[in-house]
């Protein structure tokens, strides 16, 4: 007996912290596992936010994105679409988050059963999407593709709004090739997850211009995103003796670790340093180390989609076509010379400290 | 006459070596002495350590010795807890890895306040310490009752957290980076101004020594031995297994605040899905290496602590001898598989019966000589 | 075989390294019979039950069953089901969260496809033919135990069996559900079926049974006719003592006179959760005593209740006329009492832990946590233990794992000794270790009395209850039945006791 009572007391906590985590804030919810939980948007204080009543004058949108908690990346991403999918926007928003394909899918088909005028869809996954496509064309609602590709024939979606992968790693790789260092640029590189497509597109500029000789890779490991291993790689590469220059870091947070390891082993870096720090994906923090000149580069990977997907929706409801279906996101490389306070407000990923 | 004395000296020296290899420590510890001699035959320089000096001027110690001990830290911590654990209910926690993404999450929320990235505290750092002991606590205290009261298998029972652990520590910080770099934090995750030892070195040494303080001054170890090995004779001799159980909880989820806390100190970044990956599963071959039964019951706390550096010192070869990045956890899981399979007790009484089928044919042989 | 039989067990011999389960048994049952199977602990009952189901492989010997014409050979237990050999054990083996047909069925049908209609229905015929008043589309879970168990036996009837083995099927179940139970065993009966009852309830057997067999130290007794055994010479058969060779064994125990002395403990109407009915116990200064029945009979349940290893649920306790709490071991110890369980492995040693570990133990959990016993005091404790005791180990950090069954019962007695209890509880110290060592502890126990320590001593074995102890309380059927004292200490009188009604 006293069992059962504590197993429900156990239960109930649990239960409560969820709900606790999912009400307690305007956030997106936090569980992992978020599946078709089709929140209401983003309240915004609005008392008719949802309701098919309202939804007269309103363009209903069914959102299907990866779950926010995978990375700040996807956070930003979030809460960009949440901020423009408002019905002071003219919209209607429902939202759908799933790391997991399948149950993507069975969102969509939701979404679509709900009749939703626009279905804006970022897939975990490439493949499987056809049929659901294929019905959402049946049923006349118009899809449109962001931050993720499908496999999929063109003229089932509207228009993809993509990043280009390759084009950030070249973008990165073509300006530290405009830097001059006395024997050569000596790269340590410090990689992603193995196999995530922003690893690949930001690893192919460099093993590529590694191997035109334009510069050498002293050093190439995963750090698996992780700050803590990439700080014990540049350990190792110190302890070793290596002589590099350069560290390659594919974000910002294995970056910092890198930084650590030098700060440590004495060895100075940035623009007046000896070696030349790069990272990507644009935290605030991330960038004011290089407007600090503590960094010389951090990458954008643009997570502001929502306004490129208001204006598809905009011109198709006003009865324009897309032309060029493939919508490349426009992005932008950090440079500690160049880069302005503006740049961090309006760019960074986070929140600033109060000056 | 001098042929038996040498039988006799032959099968004596066998017994000791059977003594050697029949000991607990014998498998840390000769693993530690596998890479050592893996590593002065790669390169020698590997042992270097250098006195060096920091960016900001600071005189320290560095070189691959000091940082396995320093980054070694916070999965000897962990172990400790593990070990515990394992001793007491025969399971594992396999939520350590999210718990102590919850316990940095906590800290670096508190410090930083509302902005993802600061250098003047938000709030005092006492603070954020004592707030995260106390999630680390109420986590273990959490699993505590599922594996005590509820008698749910520990794997099974920290699954709960395993799974929703990292989207806590996500709710706290909103999902978001964090960067917090006010000096006196990082000092505890690096060095101290004037101190040439790394932080965390220090840190697992006052913990080592109030463990050792713990063992001499209460009888923790006897209870908890007893009461992993036969929970119904402990009841009977006047324990208390379920407190007991849940105590063992509680001192893993102490070590995991702590852990967490030199860990995220030492960068000063923290985001909630990448903190500490992975680390849990290192945690649990920590305590196995040591040659401690994963089924609990008899311990060794030295030994689980040595085998958590035994890991790090194996990553850090590996990293060393250049295996392919991607390569690497396959390396590592091979090596380890080994070391896990050759500590096992049944695998330890294969080698003895071996070893002691070779010294019967010794006494043969010398017997037939002697005649 | 003869004419009307449906199993016979011929010559079955089986052993275990160390032991001889069985020798040469022989077992017949008949049809539409309800045999019982007695014996004590240890005499061989579930060894044969277990080679008749196919569970171990005997060493030698024929099993014939009727309907084959050459002995059968049962490798498993599904060898021994194909051939019409049921078993219905203790605790429930099926599956509470299916249905009622659904357990009846599962894993029977060799087809793939499963006809559930037909099922159903040749279910509900099943238990309607029975009386057993379930339906068979309701959840198991939703039943009674007793009602499980009759389900169980359904699923055992319909698979044609000619032998239906009942192991221990009434410890679960109430009277009422105990009635029901032997009513669906005498229909049975009445199908031909041969019934095997293993039971320790005395009662039970006299109310349903038509046979005895009676086994004794892995040997065959006898088999007679229920009316040809009265219960004492059921009894006496069980035990090994023969009515008149045991009348004269006297007390070897000097007569204890102190009777006017305070008790030290007192308990009344004391009950735990272990299913005993309320009892009253006292024991005086100096005095041992001791509770016997056979087994089952809850002569543990009883010390155990004493000493709060089973949860109390009434009753008063007091000690030296003070009324105390004792609810759990550690309140029990601290009153100075002290307990060696009767399953050695399985409640008293801490395996893996060393001798010297294993001997502090219990003084200090009751020092407390903050006041661990030095390496040396430890040493000092183990050291003048196991001379004192004569402990045969290698030194006092040897695994307790590793000593010899009478050595480790040692190193328990020690545990107790050496928290210096008022009044000791030996539930079968002497179980399954070497003769010396049983007269050792003996004369340990007379020894302890001697100084002023009151000891309550349970054994198996009668004679050794009868030169320790001065008192025997008598217990039958998880109750208590009877006390014996000074003239009364005799085999006679405590077997007339134990089997009680009847004669």
């Amino acid at each position: 007996m006293k069992k059962k009572i504590l197993a429900a007391v156990m239960a109930a906590t649990m239960a409560l912290a969820l709900t606790a985590c999912s009400g307690g804030s305007t956030e997106p919810a936090a569980e992992g596992e978020a599946t078709e939980a089709t929140e209401a948007p983003a309240a915004d204080g609005a008392g008719d936010a949802s309701g098919d009543a309202a939804s007269g004058d309103l363009i209903t949108v069914g959102i299907i994105n990866n779950d926010p908690s995978e990375s700040g990346y996807r956070t930003a991403n979030d809460a960009d679409l949440k901020a423009m999918f408002t019905a002071e926007n003219g919209y209607d928003a429902k939202f759908a988050y799933s790391l997991k394909n399948d149950e993507q899918i069975t969102a969509a088909q939701q979404f679509i059963t709900e009749g939703v005028n626009y279905l804006l869809l970022s897939a975990a996954d490439t493949a499987g999407w056809d049929g659901v496509l294929q019905s959402a064309k049946d049923a006349g609602v118009k899809v449109i593709l962001f931050d993720r590709v499908v496999d999929a024939d063109e003229s089932l979606y509207e228009a993809s709004i993509v990043s280009d992968m390759e084009a950030e790693g070249q973008r990165a790789v073509d300006w530290l090739l405009g830097q001059e260092k006395e024997g050569g640029l000596k790269v340590v590189h410090i990689q992603g997850h193995m196999g995530s497509a922003a690893q690949q597109g930001r690893s192919g500029a460099l093993d590529a211009a590694a191997e035109e000789g334009k510069l050498e890779i002293v050093e190439q490991q995963t750090a698996d995103w992780s700050t803590e291993t990439a700080m014990e790689i540049v350990q190792q590469v110190i302890n070793a003796g290596k002589e590099f220059n350069v560290i390659y870091a594919e974000n910002d947070g294995m970056a910092q670790g890198a930084v650590e390891a030098l700060d440590a082993a004495g060895i100075t870096h940035g623009v007046d340093g000896d070696v030349i720090i790069m990272g990507f994906d644009c935290n605030k923090w991330a960038l004011k180390e290089v407007l600090a000149g503590r960094w010389n580069y951090d990458g954008q990977c643009n997570p502001f989609q929502a306004s490129y997907i208001d204006e598809v929706i905009k011109t198709l409801e006003s009865g324009g076509t897309i032309e060029e279906k493939t919508i490349i996101l426009e992005e932008k490389g950090f440079d500690a010379e160049t880069i302005t306070e503006a740049d961090i407000e309006q760019y960074g990923i986070g929140s600033e400290e109060a000056e | 006459m001098a042929n038996a004395s040498g039988t006799k000296e032959r099968s004596k020296f066998l017994s000791v070596l059977i003594k050697i290899i029949t000991n607990q420590m014998f498998i840390p510890i000769a693993a530690i002495l596998i890479l050592t001699i893996v590593n002065l035959v790669a390169d020698p320089s590997f042992f270097a350590v250098r006195y060096g000096t920091n960016t900001e001027g600071a005189k320290l110690f560095a070189g691959n010795p000091v940082d396995i001990l320093n980054n070694g830290t916070a999965l000897a911590l962990l172990a400790i807890g593990m070990t515990f654990v394992t001793a007491a209910s025969g399971g594992q926690d396999i939520s350590v890895g999210a718990t102590m993404a919850i316990a940095a999450g906590v800290i670096i929320k508190i410090v930083s306040g509302s902005n993802t990235t600061s250098s003047t505290y938000a709030h005092p750092l006492i603070v954020a310490v004592l707030v995260a002991l106390l999630a680390g606590i109420l986590c273990g205290l959490f699993n505590g009752v599922l594996v005590s009261f509820l008698n749910i298998q520990p794997m099974v029972a920290t699954l709960v957290l395993f799974t929703a652990g990292r989207s806590i520590a996500g709710w706290i910080t909103g999902n978001l980076s964090y960067k917090f770099s006010a000096p006196s934090f990082k000092a505890f995750g690096q060095t101290f101004p004037g101190v040439p030892i790394p932080t965390p070195i220090i840190i697992s040494i006052i913990c080592f020594i109030i463990l050792a303080l713990i063992f001499k001054f209460t009888t923790l170890g006897l209870y908890v031995q007893a009461v992993g090995i036969n929970e119904n004779s402990a009841r009977l001799n006047g324990l208390n297994p379920i407190a007991i159980k849940l105590s063992s909880y509680i001192i893993l989820g102490v070590c995991v605040a702590i852990a967490a806390f030199v860990t995220v100190a030492r960068t000063g970044t923290f985001i909630s899905s990448t903190f500490v990956k992975d680390i849990e599963m290192d945690a649990i071959l920590a305590v196995a290496l040591g040659g401690n039964a994963l089924s609990g019951g008899k311990f060794n706390l030295t030994a689980s602590i040595i085998g958590a550096y035994v890991i790090q010192y194996l990553k850090t070869t590996l990293t060393a001898l250049g295996i392919n990045a991607v390569a690497l956890p396959a390396y590592k899981a091979v090596v380890i598989i080994i070391l896990v399979i050759i500590s096992t007790p049944s695998a330890r009484a294969w080698f003895v019966r071996q070893w002691q089928a070779i010294a019967k044919k010794f006494q043969k042989v010398e017997a037939k000589e002697v005649a | 075989m003869k004419e009307n039989s449906v199993l016979e067990m011929r010559n079955i011999s089986k052993s275990f390294p160390g032991v001889r389960a069985l020798q040469n048994v022989d077992f017949t049952l008949c049809e539409g019979e309800i045999h019982a199977l007695m014996g004590e602990n240890g005499a061989g009952k579930s060894t044969l039950i277990k080679v008749l189901t196919g569970v171990y492989s005997k060493d030698s010997g024929e099993v014939y069953v009727k309907g084959h014409d050459n002995a059968v050979s049962i490798r498993s237990p599904q060898d021994a089901q194909n051939i019409g050999i049921s078993t219905v054990y203790q605790e429930i083996t099926l599956c509470p969260n299916l249905t009622v047909a659904e357990n009846m069925y599962i894993g029977r049908t060799k087809n793939i496809l499963q006809n559930w209609k037909k099922m159903n229905a040749d279910a509900d015929k099943m238990l309607s033919a029975l009386g057993i008043p379930a339906s068979a589309t309701q959840q198991l879970g939703n039943y009674s135990i007793a009602i499980q168990q009759m389900v169980a036996i359904a699923r055992a009837v319909d698979m044609d069996c000619k032998v239906l083995i009942l192991d221990e099927p009434t410890s679960s179940l109430d009277e009422n559900e105990v009635e029901k139970l032997f009513g669906l065993m005498r229909d049975l009966k009445a199908r031909g079926v041969g019934i095997i009852f293993v039971t320790h309830f005395l009662d039970q057997v006299y109310e349903v049974c038509d046979k005895i067999t009676v086994l004794r130290d892995g040997q065959l007794v006898g088999e007679y006719e229920i009316e040809n055994l009265p219960r004492i010479q059921l009894v006496s058969k069980m035990l090994g003592k023969d009515m008149d060779d045991t009348a004269d064994i006297q007390s070897e125990a000097e007569a204890y006179d102190d009777g006017e002395a305070e008790p030290v403990f007192e308990a009344e109407g004391l009950v735990s959760v272990a299913g005993i009915k309320p009892f009253d116990f006292y024991i005086r200064k100096g005095e041992v005593n001791g509770f016997t029945g056979l087994l089952g009979s809850g002569r543990s349940e009883c010390v155990r209740a004493i000493f709060g290893a089973d949860r109390v649920i009434g009753g008063k306790v007091k000690m030296h006329g003070k009324p105390v709490k004792i609810n759990k071991p550690i309140q029990a110890m601290k009153n100075g009492i002290a307990y060696l369980p009767e399953d050695r492995k399985g409640d008293g040693i801490v395996g893996d832990l060393s001798v010297r570990e294993n001997l502090v133990l219990a003084l200090q959990v009751m020092r407390g946590f903050f006041k661990p016993f030095s390496k040396a005091q430890a040493y000092k404790f183990a050291d003048e233990y196991i001379k004192l005791l004569d402990i045969k180990t290698a030194s006092a950090d040897t695994p307790i794992n590793s000593l010899s069954g009478g050595n480790q019962q040692k190193v328990i007695v020690a545990r107790w000794l050496l928290t210096n209890p008022e009044y000791l509880i030996l539930d079968e110290p002497t179980r399954g270790i070497d003769v010396g060592t049983k007269v050792d502890i003996q004369k340990l126990v007379l020894k302890l009395a001697s100084e002023g320590k009151s000891v309550t001593f349970i054994s198996s074995e009668t004679d050794e209850m009868l030169r320790t102890c001065s008192r025997l309380v008598v217990m039958r059927d998880r109750k208590v039945v009877g006390e014996l004292t000074g003239e009364d200490l005799n085999q006679n009188k405590v077997m007339s006791t134990i089997a009680g009604g009847g004669e």
